[in-house]
């Protein structure tokens, strides 16, 4: 076994900037094992990919190209992937975590008797993987065992992309062997909800809501915030999904992302695919009754206690200091 | 039509977490249990599908004898049937370990439809129903809102990121994983917890399903997670914290 294999994704016809972070985390992985890291992008035509990831340094490049895998099926990338594993026999296999990857990647590793290591967060020494448990209030450690093929994939935003410098990688193309047949999934064109009516991505200050509110009956009480700070209302995807507020004033993975100047965050645990949709706040305070809540990781500013009695306290005072 | 529901038992969302004395898992000492957020929303579509188009629902679960109640809560609310596969070392399995004893479960009842959540609040994975398909050969579609019934077989919506969704068709029998919020969930009645208690749930064993534990991905150790940010927290009575939050958006952040 040899070599280290990134599988790049593309986003709005560019390498994703989330598979620019594999990359730097299968050089942890390089460095560690003393393996050349390559990568891999699969498509019905991957040329400007490929021109894009051989600036990277990586050592090769392969072009899995064919006309089935040109949507995304996971029929379709399996095949091309376990066929791509035949050849190199590589030691570890490394993805971003997306929908996507989430979609195959287990498919794909238990084809090969293996699991998957899934949105990992750190790579230490061994090599060990973190990757959070209990929504992000633990951390566990993960080796893998046994032989074969090591597969990883990395939460966004977990390793940096920044420092990757560039290199000349060596191009080839590939094109596996894919029946029709084999692809028992019909995928259809992707669309969007009805119009949006609420732009919380220009939002200056959001207030936003989560599980810890307890009940539709208690939104009032955050509005009322919202109304003393000028902020829009917006909330975590259990708000939403019990239909206490639009789907349109979700924030997170499969919502909204925000930027605001400052977002307040009452009774939202933390969780990673709410956090990823408020990391371009500048300023994010939070309000939950558990110390140990994720949120205050992400927080400026934080306090700890009941949020039926912080946020009416809290309205008063912004009252107050406007006045 | 047959429809198999995966569904877990796992710690209440309030629970107090803490880590057990060897470092391997939580301490589930008086810890309060829940079924896993994303597997209500699986049953709930699978009880819709059979009350528009007939046929049966199976809930299915690995877990000790302490998954008794979450059994009983989702034949409450209308599974017809269920399944426990018994057993004490969960977590000693890996996803694929976990699989291998529901694919083992799920072959004989040669089911339509498979159904699991899309992830575990717990180990957070999100890849046990993917795994389940490979293993019984089955296509699969994740992160699913909506199921239709169609002629040949299945019409799903798929949740993409930042908003954006697709509509898959796929044949069946096939595997879903369901996210959460594709409908709202319905409560049990005072009936339907009567009449649980008499429908049908069949243990197995791990080793009568002939599936051993060892895993491929090991989990070593858990930790709390380390503190990476000094996050200023406000202390005093709600008020004084309020107060002194305001003075430090003013001046201190400078964004009000
Ligand atoms: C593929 C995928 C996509 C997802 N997309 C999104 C997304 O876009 N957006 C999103 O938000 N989530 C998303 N999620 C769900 C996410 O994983 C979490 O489940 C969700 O964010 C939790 O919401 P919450 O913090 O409101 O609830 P919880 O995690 O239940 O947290 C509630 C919090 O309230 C606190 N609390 C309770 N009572 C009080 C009180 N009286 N006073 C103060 N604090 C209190 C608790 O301590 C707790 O921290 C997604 C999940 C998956 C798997
Ligand atoms: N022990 C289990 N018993 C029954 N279903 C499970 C079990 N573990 C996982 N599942 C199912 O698989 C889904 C995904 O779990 P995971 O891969 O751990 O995130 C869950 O939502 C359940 O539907």
């Amino acid at each position: 076994m040899s070599g280290i294999w990134v599988v790049l994704e593309e986003r709005e016809g560019r390498i994703g900037r989330i598979s620019l972070e594999a990359v730097a985390a299968a050089q942890l992985l390089g460095a560690q094992t003393g393996q050349p890291v390559n990568a891999a992008v699969l498509g019905a035509q991957t040329g400007a990919l490929a021109a894009e990831a051989a600036a990277l340094p990586l050592a090769r490049v392969v072009r899995i190209e064919h006309g089935l895998l040109g949507a995304y099926t996971a029929d379709g990338f399996v095949l091309a992937l376990q066929q791509l594993i035949a050849m190199e026999s590589p030691t570890h296999l490394v993805f971003p975590h997306t929908y996507q990857v989430r979609d195959y990647a287990p498919a794909l590793a238990a084809r090969l008797g293996q699991v998957l290591i899934g949105d990992v967060t750190a790579i230490g020494e061994g090599p060990v993987f973190t990757r959070q448990l209990m929504q992000g209030r633990l951390a566990g450690a993960y080796r893998h065992a046994g032989g074969g093929p090591c597969f990883v994939s990395v939460q966004a935003g977990a390793f940096r992309a920044d420092g990757l410098g560039a290199g000349s990688a060596e191009v080839s193309l590939f094109t596996p062997a894919i029946e029709a047949t084999q692809i028992r999934t019909r995928p259809g064109e992707r669309f969007r909800a009805s119009a949006q009516t609420v732009d919380l991505g220009s939002a200056p200050m959001i207030v936003s809501v989560g599980r810890g509110i307890k009940d539709a009956a208690n939104l009032p009480m955050a509005q009322e915030l919202a109304t003393a700070l000028g902020a829009e209302l917006a909330a975590s995807r259990p708000i939403c999904d019990a239909g206490w507020l639009p789907m349109e004033r979700q924030v997170g993975s499969s919502g909204q992302t925000v930027s605001p100047k400052l977002y307040v965050a009452i009774g939202i645990s933390g969780a990673i695919q709410h956090l990823v949709g408020i990391k371009g706040s500048q300023c994010i305070v939070a309000i939950n009754k558990d110390p140990d809540a994720p949120i205050f990781e992400a927080a400026d500013y934080g306090i700890v206690g009941d949020l039926f009695e912080v946020v009416p306290a809290l309205t008063e005072a912004v009252k107050a200091g406007k006045g | 039509m047959k429809i198999i529901v995966a569904i877990k038992q796992v710690p209440e969302r309030d629970a107090q977490i803490r880590v057990d004395a060897a470092a391997h898992w939580i301490d589930e000492v008086g810890l309060q249990w829940a079924l896993n957020e994303s597997d209500a929303y699986a049953l709930e579509e699978a009880l819709q599908l059979k009350e528009k188009h007939g046929g049966e629902v199976i809930v299915l679960t690995a877990g000790p004898e302490r998954v008794g109640p979450t059994i009983r809560e989702a034949l409450a609310k209308g599974a017809d049937r269920a399944i426990h596969v018994d057993c004490g070392d969960l977590g000693a399995r890996d996803a694929l370990g976990v699989a291998r004893l529901l694919a083992a479960a799920a072959r004989p009842e040669a089911a339509d439809l498979l159904l699991t959540g899309l992830q575990s609040d717990d180990l957070g994975q999100g890849q046990t129903g993917v795994i389940v398909a490979e293993l019984l050969g089955l296509p699969h579609a994740t992160l699913i809102l909506h199921v239709e019934k169609t002629d040949n077989g299945l019409s799903v919506k798929r949740e993409l990121e930042e908003g954006w969704f697709q509509q898959i068709e796929l044949p069946t029998p096939a595997v879903l994983t369901v996210q959460s919020g594709g409908s709202k969930l319905r409560y049990a009645t005072l009936m339907g917890i009567k009449r649980a208690k008499m429908k049908e749930v069949r243990t197995v064993t791990a080793a009568e399903l002939g599936v051993d534990a060892a895993p491929v991905a090991v989990l070593e150790r858990v930790a709390l997670p380390q503190k990476q940010k000094s996050t200023q927290i406000l202390p005093g009575s709600p008020k004084e914290a309020a107060a002194a939050l305001v003075e430090k958006l003013k001046f201190e952040a400078r964004v009000l």
